[in-house]
Formats: C-alpha cells, sequence, structure tokens
C-alpha cells in the first residue's frame, strides 16, 4: 500500500519486525479487508464473483509455491499434484466417511504435506533442473495412481461428486456463501505467508535460496528446512485443492493435470516470486486477464470483420493475453510486484524526486 | 530516458484504472438469430451453450458449435417453437474445468433452462450444480457412462450412446460381421483405448461381455499424448494377433492408429473406432480417404452431407443470400453432432411447451426431453425416459467407403442387458 514513512521511527526490534510498521499501513489493509468483505460483493456481477472465487483458490496455491519456489529457490513443476492429493482426500472423506467439510480441507492438507515430505526428498540431493524433473515425474504419477486406482479414483471416470460444503448450520451454497469461504481461506493465507515469510522459518528458507553452502555454514539445518519448505508448500496446495473440490462440487483428475501446474508456476513468475503480494497479483492476472479480456473483446463484436466472431474472440483473447504477459516481464521481469513497488517507491518521495 | 521511465508507474495506474472501467460494461450479449423468414412472436426462450474454440480439440468445438447455432437459427427463421424464439447463450471454454463452471454460472444467470457441457472435465466439474440447481445439462460423447441413470443423475442427460454401450455395440457388430462371413469359432479382439478416464471407462464391460460369450479380449494402453503407438501396434500385430481391433482413441491418436495399422499391414476394415475416432479429420489426417479405405466408425447421428436437415439449414442460408459454412461438408461428423444436440433441444423444448405451456422451467424441460421417443430430425434415434436419460444406447456403424463415410449398419444396440446393469447397479 502506498504509504508515507517521514516521521514514523521504530526504537524496538519489536516495531522494527511487525507486519505493518507504520500506521497508514494497517489502516489501508483494514480497508481492502472490509472492502473485500463487505463491498465487494455486492457491488460486482455474479460473473465476477465467480472469477473472484477462482482467483482466490488460486492465491491460496499460488502463496504455497511462492513459498517454496520464491523463497526457498526449490522448482517444482508438480504441485497440481498436492492439489488433487488435497481434492481427492477431502472428497472421499467427505463422501465415505462423511465428515464436516472443515475436517476434510485440514486433512487434505495434512495429506498432501505427507505426500510433498516424499516428493520432496529428491530435493536434499537435486537441485534446478533435475529437481524440476523430479516434480514432474511426481505430477505424472500422482495422475497415473488417481486414474488407475479405483479406491482412490472411484466414483465415474475417476471424478467424485462432493456435497457442498456446510459449517454447522451454514451451508456454503450460492456463489456469494462460496466467496465467503474462499476470502476466509485467502486472508488465512496472506496471513501466514507474510508470518512465514518474516520469521526464523522463512529467513531459513531465503539463505537456501540465496547460497544453500552459506546458510548450512551459519548453521541452517538445510536437510531439515528445505523439506519443511516442501511440507509447508504442499499444505497450502492441499488446502487450495480441497477447496476446489468443496467449491466446484466435484474432484476430478481433469483439473489438476499438468497444465494446471505450469499455470500456477506462471502465476508466480508473473507475480513476483518471494512475495507474498506478488502471488496475490500473479493469481489474479492469469485468472482474472483472459476473463476480461472476453468482456473488453465483446464490445468490439459488430466492428471485427469475421463471420465466426466468438470463436475469432476467444482466439485473439489468447494472443492478447500471451502478448500481455510478455509486455509485463519485459518491462518488470521481477514481476507485477516489483511494478508495484516501483510505483510506491515513486509516490512515497513525490513530490521531491531526489 | 531516466525521466520518461518515471513516468511508468502512473501510466500503468492510469492503464489498470481504464481496463477496469472498460470491464464493468462489458455485458454478455445474447447471440442473435439471422433475418427470419417468420419472425417468431413470443418471448424468449433461453438455453445455453458450451464450446471449445482455442485448444487441443478446437477442430471439433468449433464444428459443434456452427452445427448446434444453425439448426437453432433454421428453427427461429421457421417461426420458432410455437411462436417463441431459442435464444442461445454461447461460451467457450477452451476445454478448461475452471472456465466451464464460469460459462455454466453465466449462462445460468442468464436464464438458460438447459445447457450443453461440451467437454469431460467439464462435465464431471458442473454435473453436480446442474442437480442442484434444476437446470439440464445436455453432454452427448461425453461425461461418464453412469449418467444415464436418470435417478440417480436428474438434470444430467448424455442424450447419446455412452461410452458403455459404443463398446457393447462394437462387440455385437464385430461378432455379427464374424458370423456374416460364416467364419467359425470366435473372434480374438485387441482393444486399443487412451489411458484416461474415458478411455479406460469401458474396460469392465467389455470384460464383462467376452467372458459371456467366451472372446479373448486383449486391452492395450496408449499414454497421453498418444501421438506415438509403433510400440502398441507391433505388439498387436506382433504377439496378439487379434481378429479385429476396437479402439477408443482421442485427439490426433485416432489418426495416429489408422496410421500405424495400415503401415504394420493390419486391415483397416477389421477395425472399428468408437464415436471419438471417427471424424472427417481422423481419416484426413491419417493420409486421407484413399489410405484409410475400409476403416469402420461409431456414429451416434446421422452423418452425411445429403441429409434433409442439412438441405433446410442451406436453403436458409441461400434465402439471406449467404453461402453455408463449409464446416457442414468438411467437417460434416462433428457438425452433425452439433446438429443432434440442438435438435434434443429443441424437441424437449417442444414437448415441454405441449405439456405445460410456456413458461417453462428446467424441469419441464426435463419432462420434455425425457418424452422423446424415436427418431428426432432424422438425425437421431432416442427412446428417453425418466429412468434411461441415455434413450437406449443405439447407434450407427459407417465405414470409409470411396472417400466418403457411407453407412455399414443402421441403428442398433448391443448388449442393453449387459450396459444396463452397470447403469443401474
Amino acid at each position: 500500500m502506498i504509504n508515507r514513512e517521514c516521521g514514523i521511527f521504530r526504537t524496538t526490534y519489536q516495531a522494527d519486525m511487525s507486519l505493518y510498521g507504520v500506521p497508514l499501513a494497517r489502516i489501508t489493509v483494514a480497508a481492502f479487508a472490509l472492502f473485500f468483505a463487505l463491498v465487494f460483493p455486492f457491488v460486482v456481477d455474479h460473473k465476477h464473483l465467480v472469477w473472484a472465487n477462482f482467483a482466490g483458490i488460486s492465491i491460496v496455491a499460488a502463496i504455497g509455491l511462492n513459498l517454496l519456489t520464491g523463497y526457498t529457490g526449490q522448482i517444482s513443476i508438480g504441485h497440481a499434484a498436492f492439489m488433487a492429493t488435497g481434492g481427492y482426500t477431502a472428497a472421499i472423506m467427505t463422501t465415505r466417511a462423511d465428515v464436516p467439510f472443515w475436517v476434510g480441507l485440514i486433512a487434505g492438507g495434512v495429506f498432501a504435506s505427507a505426500y510433498g515430505l516424499i516428493v520432496g526428498l529428491p530435493s536434499v540431493r537435486v537441485k534446478g533442473f533435475y529437481l524440476a524433473i523430479a516434480t514432474l515425474a511426481a505430477q505424472f504419477i500422482t495422475e497415473w495412481i488417481i486414474n488407475h486406482v479405483e479406491w482412490i479414483g472411484g466414483g465415474f471416470q475417476a471424478s467424485i461428486i462432493v456435497p457442498p460444503a456446510s459449517l454447522g448450520p451454514v451451508r456454503f451454497d450460492t456463489e456469494l456463501e462460496k466467496y465467503y469461504l474462499v476470502l476466509a481461506l485467502v486472508v488465512l493465507a496472506v496471513v501466514a505467508g507474510l508470518n512465514i515469510a518474516r520469521s526464523r522459518l522463512g529467513r531459513a528458507f531465503v539463505a537456501i535460496r540465496d547460497r544453500d553452502v552459506a546458510a548450512e555454514i551459519i548453521g541452517v539445518d538445510i536437510f531439515r528446512y528445505k523439506l519443511l519448505s516442501f511440507m509447508i508448500s504442499s499444505f497450502f496446495a492441499g488446502v487450495a485443492g480441497a477447496l476446489y473440490v468443496y467449491y466446484v462440487g466435484t474432484a476430478t483428475i481433469e483439473a489438476f493435470q499438468i497444465s494446471r501446474s505450469i499455470e500456477i508456476l506462471a502465476m508466480i513468475i508473473i507475480g513476483g516470486l518471494g512475495s507474498i503480494l506478488g502471488s496475490i497479483f500473479g493469481a489474479v492476472f492469469v485468472v482474472v486477464l483472459p476473463l476480461a479480456l472476453e468482456d473488453i473483446l465483446e464490445f468490439f463484436r459488430g466492428v471485427l470483420p469475421v463471420t465466426d466472431i466468438d470463436t475469432f474472440v476467444s482466439q485473439l483473447k489468447l494472443m492478447v493475453f500471451g502478448g500481455l504477459i510478455m509486455l509485463f516481464l519485459m518491462v518488470e521481469p521481477e514481476g507485477l510486484n516489483r511494478l508495484w513497488r516501483n510505483v510506491k517507491d515513486y509516490f512515497r518521495v513525490w513530490p521531491f524526486s531526489y | 530516458m531516466l525521466r520518461a521511465r518515471r513516468f511508468w508507474p502512473l501510466a500503468l495506474v492510469a492503464a489498470v484504472a481504464l481496463f477496469l472501467a472498460a470491464c464493468e460494461g462489458g455485458e454478455e450479449q445474447p447471440a442473435t438469430g439471422t433475418p427470419r423468414a417468420q419472425q417468431p412472436t413470443g418471448a424468449p426462450i433461453t438455453i445455453g451453450m458450451m464450446y471449445d474454440g482455442t485448444g487441443a480439440t478446437q477442430l471439433i468445438g468449433v464444428a459443434y458449435k456452427a452445427g448446434f447455432e444453425d439448426y437453432i437459427n433454421l428453427i427461429n427463421s421457421k417461426g420458432g417453437i410455437d411462436g417463441h424464439p431459442i435464444n442461445v447463450i454461447f461460451c467457450e471454454h477452451g476445454y478448461n474445468a475452471d472456465r466451464g463452471v464460469e460459462c455454466y454460472e453465466n449462462q445460468k444467470r442468464g436464464g438458460a433452462i438447459g445447457t450443453v457441457t461440451y467437454g469431460t472435465p467439464i462435465t464431471a466439474a458442473v454435473i453436480g450444480r446442474c442437480n442442484q440447481d434444476q437446470i439440464v445439462c445436455t453432454f452427448p460423447g461425453y461425461g461418464s457412462a453412469a449418467a444415464a441413470n436418470g435417478e440417480r443423475f436428474p438434470y444430467g442427460f448424455p442424450i447419446a450412446a455412452s461410452y458403455w454401450s459404443q463398446a457393447g455395440a462394437a462387440v455385437r457388430f464385430v461378432l455379427d460381421e464374424w458370423q456374416r462371413e460364416g467364419k467359425s469359432g470366435k473372434p480374438k479382439i485387441a482393444y486399443l483405448f487412451y489411458d484416461n478416464p474415458a478411455g479406460n471407462e469401458p474396460r469392465e464391460v467389455l470384460r464383462t461381455i467376452a467372458q459371456r460369450e467366451g472372446l479373448q479380449l486383449e486391452e492395450v494402453a496408449v499414454p497421453a499424448p498418444g501421438t506415438e503407438m509403433s510400440s502398441q501396434v507391433t505388439r498387436i500385430t506382433q504377439s496378439i494377433r487379434p481378429d479385429w481391433v476396437i479402439t477408443h482413441l482421442f485427439g490426433s491418436s485416432p489418426s495416429v492408429s489408422i496410421k500405424a495399422l495400415k503401415e504394420a499391414g493390419f486391415p483397416l476394415n477389421r477395425v472399428v473406432a468408437l464415436v471419438w475416432g471417427s471424424g472427417d479429420a481422423d481419416v484426413e489426417a491419417a493420409g486421407g480417404w484413399a489410405f484409410a479405405e475400409g476403416y469402420y466408425g461409431l456414429q451416434f447421428t446421422a452423418i452425411g452431407t445429403d441429409l434433409p436437415v442439412l438441405r433446410e439449414i442451406t436453403e436458409m442460408y441461400r434465402s439471406q443470400g449467404k453461402q453455408p459454412p463449409d464446416l457442414m461438408t468438411k467437417n460434416n461428423v462433428y457438425y452433425m453432432r452439433g446438429v443432434a444436440n440442438a435438435a434434443v433441444m429443441v424437441e424437449g423444448i417442444r414437448n415441454a411447451l405441449r405439456q405445460k405451456g410456456y413458461p417453462i422451467t428446467g424441469a419441464d424441460l426435463k419432462a420434455g426431453i425425457e418424452a422423446i421417443r424415436g427418431e428426432v430430425a432424422g438425425v437421431v434415434n432416442l427412446n428417453l425416459s425418466a429412468r434411461d436419460h441415455e434413450g437406449g444406447g443405439s447407434v450407427r456403424i459407417y465405414q470409409v467407403r470411396g472417400g466418403r463415410w457411407q453407412l455399414a449398419r443402421d441403428w442398433f444396440q448391443g448388449y442393453r442387458d449387459v450396459i444396463e446393469s452397470f447403469v443401474y447397479r
């Protein structure tokens, strides 16, 4: 948020480490929270609420991957596999054991986290591209298992229909109710992410990312923290997967394929590696922009000289979307978060630039 | 240079603001019909239609949508149904489940009483919502075979032979051909399938039938993306040596299978493909019509360019001074699936209007579709009921002969009792 730090002095370590050191920051964060809780869902279209829900689920997954890839420097091209683990765990527990949805949600996270521990084991030995391939293998293995093990895939064509989530007397049935469910989890994920990043854990992650040998020398237990990073990251992904399943109403393997893994990776690269806010920017960019482009191109429906306008628009949308990704990455390779920081820096000293 | 750089953030903020302002106004415009010969007088009835205009299967999606749209325009040009024009909310989803949910919600908001949930992942993602919202969801050739059970999926309508029925019909066809040729014993069948949920679905049915008939059945899986299958084909031609091959493949893999089997010396008139391996493009991509001579393909609609309904659509275009889309002939198989889907929707609406009268809801449309018996628009043959949402699972078999698909066997069913034992288990 745009804050003027002028006149604010931090006199204790505690103040220096606080999440929002500037009073105005606290107010803006609270204002944003209130806006998304009380104003946003009531002013937008039903359609835009659907976008917001998908964006929210992606934010949770993207924050998880950013902790792993952005903060710890361990690449994963198999994050959809962790989402699938969480999603199917939740679906199986809800349909067969009839547990409340929050148990399914947490169990999804825990199971994904345990699975992440196993998949993360190679990360102790291999780095960079090699780790990328190891996680890619996990993606394919997971897809295969869900497709072929009937106990897991169950249902029809490896998909399980899940009843809507409910918490006590509240049923998350309508889009608006689901929005609040997603929003609550996004807030939890953001707060958790920010706190992990600024604590001992996050500093150990960053140390490993920047130079693992040096980190080991200063006393960071690489084995432990790399695996912890995998576990925490998979927990986020598992919760996102379970949330997806409760939101959509079906656990289907076709929603957790390699393209989803790459999409999450794209989110954090576009948004900015090693930044929680960047994860949010990236998720919103990747999920909402193509849909918004469709709306914009809809304006030109009558003007475009083509016969099959619907198909043309959908293709043009992809081209514009691809072009925009390239543009943003060329303008600022460090992602949208960096762009945002530039904006902030500009206003911080405005109007006296020097 | 330095100064210019500093304005970047401001420019960006302005761009974002403009952009946000722009998306607010983007109201979805319903597709309007073409100029009508006979203006419908009543209030419109809204339905939805999803398809993919981008992505791996857009070849199917674009033709499917064209067929659907043309048939609806044809009905509207004839004055609609009892004077009520049909308004279709089209939605492109790129074969992506998330976008499919978005499409569904959008169409629901637009007042659609039924929709086409094109694509297996999309169908899986929205079928729960269809039941909950009481919106009729049709998915011929997609979705799970178990959705044929109308008691379990009250608002899910496969309205075409499921993979189970297709597999049953394929075996029936193989056995009948075997008998017709006067051969003794039982044929040995290889089942070549794409290793995804849809490809795996008929295996249990095939095993059950093989056990009952005493057939020897070998299953050969093709892993995604299925663009290479020399080892599978070698296994078929060298070690299994079947009498017949039933293929169940998707995307570009059917053409690869035709090519590989032919090159390995396997006779193509001993190959029968389920519905996603029997498109025009599959034959063309494999090496052309002459190359694929003899290849059999299952269809759950009538195909061909000389059907009466296509003459009517052509007539409609001519009367507007336009040429009909070349998809009608070039991509006839998938175009006809769109026409068939639209025809079932229209017939369902017509029945609903007769049974209840305007306005109709999703529940009325459900009852209307369940009342369909027999041929619809000369393209499909369905016997639907509240229990059977598949419509009997009849198929036709066509063969590549003389540069086009020619009818090899008219509407028939295979092993209905076995299929039903699976649907209602």
